[in-house]
């Protein structure tokens, strides 16, 4: 592959991921998905529970590796990848450690990579800024909501700056008021550092809100339906939850959602 | 404090608001600690009171009054045999979660030896182990304190072992992703997230173990040992029916259990200070 500037940051070619062993029934999650995603790009993963997005960004993670094809991560496999600290992940659960305050939570990437003790403090001071938790450095995790627990993951997986923020259902356990007032959160991050994002949902507002490019996903077997470009101005804001064009995207989005259930005939029906 | 304020010539004496010192604490305290008091004190009342309605015979049930001015008189004996006695148990306990946590570490890091070592060390548990307590008199010399010391080992390191495994073991899968993604090496794993996840496992073992131990120390000492030792006492006065001074020296070993309970208690406040469990208290 010849490096240019548009050389995707991520190309998934071909991956197809089964699970089950032995003689049991095979489980086929991902049926040859191809997708690329270039820098800078907030890709939304949308589609049912069974769709198999979280598996696809796992795949992107090199938390689980394919049946067949291959992900590559600037245009390295995605095993090297990881080994290179590429990844910044947010899961549906904020998994923060306990016995860690928030500054160290923040930190914890950055003493894992060895970061000497000034940096790792400097950077976690930045990285709270970021997400406006500036005056909980020292509190501990189970003094926090759990929108602010959230923020906190985000702040960690941002805090080496890796090339990608891959996503799952981040905002998934909060409630709708936080969940929106999260989105904006983001949105503002995003735009303020620029990284690549993936992002797993199974909300179609959420998707359309946050996405430049919404891919969504059918499930049984788990593959690309078709992918939505969201054209909606950016900086996002309030304004945009009220903009016809977004409810244009929205219905655009289900419309899709809805032709793939009933297109094959039944074939969920009775599952 | 406040004199000293007094003391500054040309200033009124400052009001300050009484800080939460030793008085406030105390009733704080006692207001915490009333009821178990009232329970413990209401206990030997009736205690007394029954041995003196019943007419209980000294040598069934001693008065407590009894009991304690025995405590007082057998002092200078039973207290360093206490100490000995001490030094068996805390012996025992150390060496035992010591070998506990380190085949603890391993089980959890080889799963193969989990799986050779597990049916051997339940069987181990299964046993009475303070029916080896001859056997090792035997082994270390009759009053070599190793040989209380390694039967006290042997019954504190089944449980430090098993729920040290469990704690090592039973980690958040969202917890460890998180450090697959940042390529962490193993002893990263080990040193991040699963020892500080079985730290409060530990404790809870460390407890149990620690009330083991003294029982442990105490009851191989009636096999015979040496003669400053608790248990030894303990046997020969209630043999010679000498029941008050047996009983004083229960007393010294139920304060041996609470002092292994408080120590262990206390290393958990400074160890985990995050800890749940200690989450109201810090208030």
């Amino acid at each position: 592959m010849s490096v240019s500037a548009s050389a995707p940051v991520i190309a998934i070619q071909g991956v197809s991921k089964a699970f089950g062993h032995g003689s049991g029934p095979r489980v086929v999650a991902l049926e040859n998905i191809n997708l690329d995603i270039v820098a800078g790009e907030f890709v939304a993963l949308l589609g049912p529970s069974g769709c198999g997005k979280s598996t696809l960004l796992r795949l992107i993670g090199d938390l689980t590796t394919p049946t067949s094809g291959q992900v590559l991560v600037n245009g390295k496999p995605a095993p090297q990848a990881r080994r290179d600290r590429d990844y910044g992940m947010v899961f549906q659960q904020a998994t923060l450690y306990d016995w860690r305050s928030v500054s160290q939570n923040v930190q914890l990437p950055l003493e894992i990579m060895r970061y000497p003790r000034a940096q790792r403090e400097a950077r976690a001071r930045e990285m709270l800024q970021l997400v406006k938790l500036t005056d909980f450095a020292n509190t501990y995790p189970w003094q926090l909501s759990g929108g602010m627990q959230q923020r906190v993951a985000i702040a960690r997986a941002l805090s080496f700056a890796p090339s990608l923020l891959l996503m799952d259902e981040p905002f998934g356990a909060l409630d709708e008021m936080t969940r929106e007032h999260m989105q904006l959160e983001l949105l503002n991050i995003w735009g303020q550092t620029r990284t690549t994002v993936v992002f797993v949902t199974h909300s179609i507002p959420e998707a359309v809100f946050l996405a430049s490019r919404v891919v969504v996903m059918s499930a049984r077997p788990g593959r690309v339906a078709g992918i939505i470009d969201v054209d909606l101005p950016r900086p996002r804001g309030f304004d945009t939850r009220e903009d016809p064009r977004f409810f244009q995207k929205i219905t655009e989005v289900r419309e899709l959602l809805r032709h793939e259930e009933t297109g094959p005939a039944g074939a969920g029906a009775t599952a | 404090m406040s004199q000293r304020l007094n003391a500054v010539p040309g200033l009124e004496p400052v009001a300050l608001p009484a800080p939460a010192g030793w008085g406030a604490r105390f009733s704080a305290g006692l207001r915490r600690y009333l009821p178990a008091l009232v329970v413990f004190v209401a206990f030997l009342v009736l205690w007394e009171a029954a041995v003196a309605i019943f007419k209980i015979e000294g040598f069934i049930l001693p008065r407590p009054s009894v009991i304690a001015a025995t405590f007082i008189e057998e002092l200078p004996i039973i207290i360093p045999a206490g100490l000995f006695t001490l030094r068996e148990a805390g012996g025992g306990f150390l060496i035992g979660c010591s070998l506990a946590v380190l085949m603890a570490l391993a089980t959890a890091r080889w799963t193969i030896l989990s799986e050779g070592f597990m049916p051997f060390a339940i069987m181990v548990n299964a046993t009475p182990i303070v029916a080896l307590a001859p056997i090792m008199n035997n082994w270390f010399g009759i009053t070599n304190p190793m040989a209380k010391m390694s039967i006290v080992a042997i019954l504190v390191f089944f449980p430090v072992m098993i729920n040290t495994v469990r704690g090592l073991t039973l980690v958040d899968s969202g917890a460890l992703e998180l450090l697959r993604s940042y390529a962490a090496g193993e002893f990263t794993v080990l040193a991040q997230l699963r020892l500080p996840n079985a730290l409060p496992f530990m404790f809870s073992a460390f407890k149990v173990a620690g009330a083991l131990s003294v029982i442990g120390a105490i009851v191989s000492e009636y096999f015979g040992g040496s003669r400053a030792a608790l248990g030894i006492y303990i046997s020969q006065q209630a043999a010679l029916f000498h029941f008050a001074e047996a009983w004083a020296a229960i007393i010294v070993a139920c304060g041996m259990g609470l002092a292994f309970y408080i120590v262990i208690l206390l290393a958990e406040r400074w160890l985990m200070p995050w800890h749940a469990s200690q989450r109201a208290a810090d208030d």
